[in-house]
C-alpha cells in the first residue's frame, strides 16, 4: 500500500517536471521529436532507479548525522550531511560513466538507443534532484527508495514523451511567430502543469492508514494544508 | 580606454539580453521557475549563481590545460559541487528561513545547466579573464530574467515586493484593494511561473525579429 502510494504520487502529483520543475532544459532541447524523447525518457528511469537507493545507502550509512555508529560508537557524533551535493554528484557522474562502459560492452543495441543520452544525463537536473528529494523527504527504506527512483522517472518519462507529440503536431499550426518554438513550448508545459495539478486530490482519501508512517504524515498534512487554503480560496471567490 | 575594451563589455552585455541563457540558450530553467513565487529567494538565487559561476569558470579556466577530457565532466562536477557547498553554509549560517525556502533548489545549482553550459562552452577555451567577465555576464543575464519573474509574481499574486505591502492592505481594504482589487492567487502557483517566462521570450523576440525561430 505503501509502496503503491508513492508510485502514483511520484508520478502523478509531485511529477518532476509539472510540480518541481526538474529537468527542465533536457526537457526543453531534446522534445522535438517523440523518438528522441523516448530515448532519453528511458535513460532518466534506467539512472534514477540505480541513483537514488544508491545514494540512500550512501546517505544512510555515511552522511547522516550519527550514521557512522556502525564504526564503532566513538564516531556517533559525527555529521557528514554538508557533504551530501559533493557525494551525490559524484556518485551519479562515476554511475553514469559505469552504466555507459557496461552498456556498451554488453548490449551493443541498447548502447545505440540510450547511449548518445547517457553523458547528458549526468547534468540532469532531474536525476540530482531525485536523490535530493529523497534526502529531504526521509523516505523510510532502501525499497521505497528505489520505488521513489523508478515511479519519478517513469512521471519524467511521461511528460516528455507529452510535450514531444505535442511539439511534433504543433508544427503545423500557426503560431506567432515570436512565441514558435522555446515560447510556446513553455505555454504549454505551463498548461499542462496546470492539468496535472487537478490530481493533487488523488491520495486525500488515504489519509486515514498514511497517518502511522512519519514520513509521508508529513507531506500529507502539508498537502492538505494547501488544499484547503485552496479551497477557502474558491469559496471566496464563490462568495462574490 | 576604461577598464574593460569593447570586446570585453560585449561578453557581460550579450547574455544580458541577445544572448540570454534563459530565453534564449535555454539553460539553466529548472531552478528559475521553481523558486520565483517571491522576489527575495530570486534575488538570493541570483547572487548564489553570480558567485558560483563567477569564482567556478575562473577555476576551470586556470586548470583548463591539465583536465583530462575524457573526465572533464566528473572534474567541472566537483568544482561547482564544492563551491555550491559553500554557498549553502553560507545561506543557513546568515540566512536560515530563505534557504529552507529554497531547499533542494540550492543543491541543484550544481545541476544548473548555465553552469555546465558555460564551462564547456567558455572557460575550457579561453583566458582567465575573459571566463570571469563570460561566468558574471551569463549570471546577470541569468538573474534578470529571475528578478523580473520574481517581481510579477510576487507583486500580481501577493501584492507584495520583498514582502513589503505596496498595493495597500488587503484586509483593510486599502490602497488598491479599497477598488475592489483582489490578489491573484494562481500566480503563486508553480506553473504560472513557466506562462511569465513564456511571455517573456514573446516580448524579447517581437522586439527582436532575428531572434524568431522557424519551429
Amino acid at each position: 500500500m505503501e509502496h503503491l502510494e508513492l508510485f502514483f504520487k511520484s508520478i502523478f502529483i509531485d511529477n518532476m517536471v509539472f510540480a518541481t520543475f526538474l529537468g527542465m532544459c533536457s526537457y526543453l532541447a531534446v522534445s522535438k521529436k517523440v523518438s528522441t524523447a523516448v530515448g532519453l525518457g528511458a535513460a532518466v528511469i534506467f539512472v534514477l532507479a540505480i541513483t537514488v537507493p544508491l545514494n540512500w545507502l550512501l546517505d544512510q550509512y555515511i552522511l547522516k548525522e550519527g550514521a557512522l555508529v556502525w564504526l564503532g560508537p566513538e564516531y556517533a557524533d559525527y555529521d557528514l550531511s554538508f557533504l551530501s551535493f559533493i557525494m551525490f554528484i559524484a556518485t551519479i557522474a562515476t554511475m553514469v560513466q559505469l552504466v555507459e562502459i557496461v552498456v556498451e560492452k554488453f548490449s551493443p543495441s541498447l548502447y545505440n538507443s540510450l547511449g548518445i543520452f547517457l553523458p547528458l544525463i549526468a547534468v540532469n537536473c532531474a536525476i540530482l534532484g531525485g536523490s535530493l528529494f529523497m534526502q529531504s523527504r526521509e523516505i523510510a527504506s532502501v525499497g521505497l527508495a528505489f520505488n521513489y527512483g523508478v515511479s519519478s522517472g517513469i512521471g519524467w518519462f511521461l511528460a516528455i514523451l507529452a510535450i514531444a507529440a505535442i511539439r511534433e503536431k504543433i508544427r503545423y499550426s500557426n503560431v506567432p511567430a515570436p512565441l514558435r518554438g522555446l515560447g510556446i513550448t513553455f505555454i504549454i508545459t505551463g498548461l499542462m502543469a496546470i492539468g496535472f495539478m487537478s490530481f493533487g486530490g488523488m491520495l486525500t482519501g488515504g489519509d486515514e492508514e498514511a497517518k502511522e508512517e512519519k514520513t509521508v504524515k508529513i507531506e500529507s498534512s502539508d498537502e492538505t494544508e494547501k488544499e484547503a487554503k485552496d479551497i477557502a480560496d474558491n469559496n471566496i471567490k464563490v462568495v462574490e | 580606454m576604461g577598464l574593460l575594451s569593447k570586446k570585453d563589455s560585449k561578453l557581460i552585455l550579450d547574455p544580458l539580453a541577445d544572448n540570454n541563457p534563459i530565453t534564449i540558450q535555454v539553460l539553466g530553467i529548472c531552478s528559475a521557475l521553481a523558486i520565483t513565487a517571491q522576489l527575495k529567494a530570486s534575488i538570493v538565487m541570483t547572487i548564489s549563481v553570480l558567485f558560483v559561476m563567477g569564482v567556478g569558470n575562473v577555476v576551470i579556466s586556470l586548470i583548463r590545460n591539465i583536465i583530462p577530457s575524457k573526465i572533464r565532466i566528473i572534474v567541472q562536477l566537483t568544482v561547482v559541487a564544492a563551491l555550491v557547498i559553500i554557498v549553502d553554509l553560507v545561506l543557513k549560517a546568515f540566512a536560515y528561513e530563505l534557504s529552507k525556502e529554497l531547499s533542494v533548489f540550492v543543491g541543484l545549482i550544481i545541476t544548473n545547466c548555465i553552469i555546465m553550459g558555460r564551462f564547456e562552452a567558455f572557460a575550457l577555451a579561453n583566458g582567465v579573464w575573459r571566463s570571469f567577465l563570460d561566468g558574471i555576464g551569463n549570471a546577470l543575464g541569468y538573474g534578470i530574467i529571475l528578478i523580473i519573474v520574481g517581481f510579477f509574481r510576487e507583486l500580481l499574486g501577493s501584492g507584495t515586493l520583498l514582502g513589503i505591502q505596496v498595493l495597500g492592505d488587503p484586509i483593510d481594504k486599502t490602497g488598491v484593494y479599497a477598488f475592489g482589487y483582489e490578489n491573484n492567487g494562481f500566480m503563486l502557483l508553480s506553473p504560472m511561473a513557466l506562462i511569465v517566462v513564456g511571455i517573456i521570450i514573446w516580448v524579447q523576440r517581437s522586439r527582436n525579429k532575428a531572434l524568431i525561430e522557424d519551429h
